[in-house]
């Protein structure tokens, strides 16, 4: 046990290690704090890879974003996310300093009233330090809140994160019926730091059709296989 | 009896105050001129206007009214502690023992008059020794009249029936008998009266009624009782500068309060009043109403350091200046914790810290721009709701405002093959559209342009949302410009 020094609260430490063998299920013991990190600017494809691993539920997200990232990066329009799969309100949090999205982002981390909490923070300030994201990953798994940290624009800096993926976008798939059209989107998803689990680099997309809704992500092994052959060439020279 | 009247554009002019009828407006009020030109109540609009074109009509606010008559209800308890208002114009005070600190009865009344003078109200008001007496000679009867059990009697006996407040039909009977006014009904045997109104209940009866008016049957006046007001202080032997302390204790005592008589608050404010005689204040809100002394001190986390102490205060104040009803809850048997009082709790911290207006959720609106569809309102006051069923692709984060691109096409009412955003060039390898979504035209500007939005994917896979703003030859402006507006999964 230790004691919160900054608001008074005391995080109780989880008791024994927990198994991150499988992806992290929301809200069934094995929330924990996930680093989001965008490959190219101004993408988002990781919002999509986060949106497509909250769990569907009642109880509301709460999305904390700083003014830098908004303006980077533009805010979410919920009127897109019915085609995610997500039924949920949404609690937007829109602060000017990441020090507050922090805060923002703890308190919600101790209320089990949410199904998740997702925080965005721009660049690499000072205040998101490894102690700050220890922090989070530790109240995240005390009150079983999954926490997302979408950091765009961060060179990947130290992070406590239990799991840290890098997410990029590819060329979508073809489109049913119109040749010239952009299809259902795929992403270059990579897990490149994990507590529990080997790291690991797929082809990822959103299922909509899922049977297990907790968790509408499709990985593809980047093992040569026909569908995604002919994109292992682009993913290896985009992570050059 | 008391006139009220919204506008006044001459004190000359009739003036007249409409409300629905059956048939259309009909006459709700009307000033001294307007009554002394024969115009009445309940006489429809349109009827009236044809004999005096020269009436100024405004619509009544009755429900204005009632909750303004309130209001004056519970001020008039300056004179005297029991108050009741009276019909939809009419106050009734008990000023039972409460004459002589205003220098007598005849006094007491020309303080109300200057009073509610004061206030741009017109009053006319009577004491009696009973309610109805004092109901009918404000009335009916003259101007400040004041009357004692000697002469009660010989006043309300010229006054006619309807002064004891009857119902309509009950005065038209009384009327066919040839009982006009009080007196009249008071000299008739009371058997013979008594038979034929025996079918009536005891508010509408007129012999009762009398009795009331005359003192001969109790009529007590049920004064609502004053609102409930929560607030608790302490007083400090020597000034001191800080208030955290403090905040635990009266917050305890607050709630103990609130719990006695089953409230919960809903806004919170601390004051401090300062050795130089100023004073400071905080405020806090809550999502739902509450009296957890342990949630409410936390509302005022991080807020106490803008609060000027000055030279040290001695005395503080936690009053709630907005409460509900808040009944006890049981906890739930399977030991879960209730998740919506989590959320209030948490947005109750949120907002406390953060201010109303930067936690918010979604409410959604019919509109065709997209970036009206969505709008965000402070969640203290509003309710949570699921997000939108959208039938077309709308992307997941949208920039607001959206950033000009410039743009290289093939044609120019088709997609862009190229375009710069932020200093940067993409090329365009596929796209869907264009998805025109037309101005509205009962709302925007005239001269607002069309727009019509393509989905456009670049080489590296990421997905834009662009839009046109205009097509070219519309008549409304130059070339048209193109825009970023969003980013797809």
């Amino acid at each position: 046990m230790k004691s919160d020094s900054t608001s008074g609260q005391v995080i109780y430490l989880p008791k024994r290690k927990k198994s991150y063998a499988r992806l992290n299920v929301p809200n069934s013991g094995n929330a924990t704090l996930t680093d989001v990190l965008p490959r190219a600017p101004f993408d988002p494809s990781g919002t999509g890879f986060v949106l497509a691993r909250l769990t569907p539920s009642e109880r509301p997200v709460l999305w904390v974003q700083d003014r830098n990232s908004r303006q980077e990066n533009g805010h979410l329009y919920t009127p897109g996310l019915h085609a995610m799969g997500l039924t949920q309100p949404v609690l937007h949090v829109t602060v000017s300093h990441p020090r507050d999205v922090l805060w923002a982002m703890e308190e919600g981390a101790a209320c089990a009233g949410l199904s998740a909490v997702v925080g965005e923070i721009h660049g690499a300030p000072a205040v998101l330090s490894f102690t700050a994201t220890k922090r989070l990953a530790l109240r995240a798994e005390a009150a079983d809140v999954p926490v997302w940290l979408i950091r765009s624009g961060d060179p990947g800096t130290l992070s406590a994160a239990r799991e840290r993926w890098r997410i990029g976008a590819l060329a979508s798939e073809a489109h049913p019926h119109d040749p010239q059209a952009p299809g259902a989107a795929r992403w270059d998803v990579s897990l490149f730091r994990a507590r529990g689990r080997a790291p690991g680099r797929w082809v990822g997309h959103h299922d909509p059709l899922a049977s297990n809704a907790t968790d509408r992500l499709r990985l593809v092994s980047r093992s040569r296989d026909g569908a995604v052959a002919s994109d292992d060439q682009q993913i290896s020279d985009s992570a050059r | 009896m008391i006139s009220r009247y919204r506008t006044a554009p001459d004190e000359a002019a009739p003036i007249a105050l409409t409300r629905d009828g059956p048939h259309g407006p009909i006459i709700h009020a009307l000033n001294g001129t307007a009554l002394e030109r024969g115009i009445r109540p309940l006489a429809r609009v349109v009827d009236v206007q044809a004999i005096h074109p020269d009436l100024h009509v405004e619509q009544a606010d009755p429900p204005g009214d009632q909750a303004f008559l309130e209001r004056l209800t519970h001020w008039a308890r300056r004179w005297c502690p029991w108050t009741v208002s009276d019909a939809d114009n009419g106050l009734i005070l008990d000023t039972t023992g409460s004459a002589h600190l205003f220098g007598g009865e005849t006094a007491l009344l020309r303080d109300m008059i200057q009073r509610f003078a004061i206030q741009g109200l017109t009053a006319r008001v009577a004491m009696a020794p009973t309610r109805g007496a004092a109901q009918a000679l404000a009335r009916y009867g003259a101007a400040s009249t004041l009357c004692d059990d000697t002469d009660m009697a010989p006043q309300l006996d010229p006054l006619p029936v309807n002064a004891l407040q009857l119902e309509a039909e009950t005065a038209r009977l009384l009327d066919r008998l040839g009982l006009k006014t009080i007196g009249a009904l008071n000299a008739v045997p009371r058997s013979t009266l008594m038979r034929r109104f025996s079918g009536l209940s005891a508010d509408r009866n007129p012999l009762i009624l009398l009795d009331r008016t005359l003192g001969r049957a109790a009529d007590p006046v049920n004064a609502p009782p004053d609102a409930a007001y929560f607030m608790a202080r302490t007083r400090l032997a020597e000034p001191v500068i800080d208030p955290v302390p403090y905040l635990d204790g009266l917050a305890q005592r607050l709630c103990r309060d609130l719990a006695q008589a089953e409230q919960g608050a809903r806004h919170l404010r601390l004051t401090i009043y300062r050795i130089d005689g100023e004073w400071r204040t905080v405020d806090a809100a809550t999502a739902r109403a509450s009296r957890d002394p342990a949630h409410l001190v936390k509302l005022f986390d991080g807020k106490l350091d803008s609060m000027d102490p000055g030279f040290g205060f001695d005395l503080l104040t936690l009053e709630a200046g907005r409460v509900e009803p808040l009944c006890l809850h049981q906890d739930r048997l399977d030991g879960t914790r209730d998740a919506n009082a989590d959320v209030a709790a948490l947005l109750d911290r949120l907002t406390a810290r953060l201010g109303a207006q930067k936690v918010t959720w979604s409410t959604w609106s019919e509109s065709h721009k997209p970036e009206d569809v969505e709008t965000l309102r402070p969640a203290l006051q509003t309710e949570p709701s699921a997000p939108l069923t959208l039938t077309v692709e709308r992307p997941i984060r949208l920039l607001q405002p959206a950033e000009e691109v410039q743009v290289l096409y093939a044609v120019p009412e088709g997609p862009p093959s190229q375009f710069r955003w932020r200093r940067v060039v993409y090329r365009m390898t596929r796209y869907t559209g264009p998805e025109r979504i037309a101005p509205e035209w009962w709302k925007d500007r005239p001269g607002t342009r069309l727009r019509d939005y393509y989905k456009v994917e670049i080489e590296d896979g990421r997905r834009f949302w662009l839009y046109r703003d205009g097509v070219v030859h519309d008549g409304r402006g130059g070339d048209p410009r193109w825009f970023l507006h969003g980013f797809f999964a």
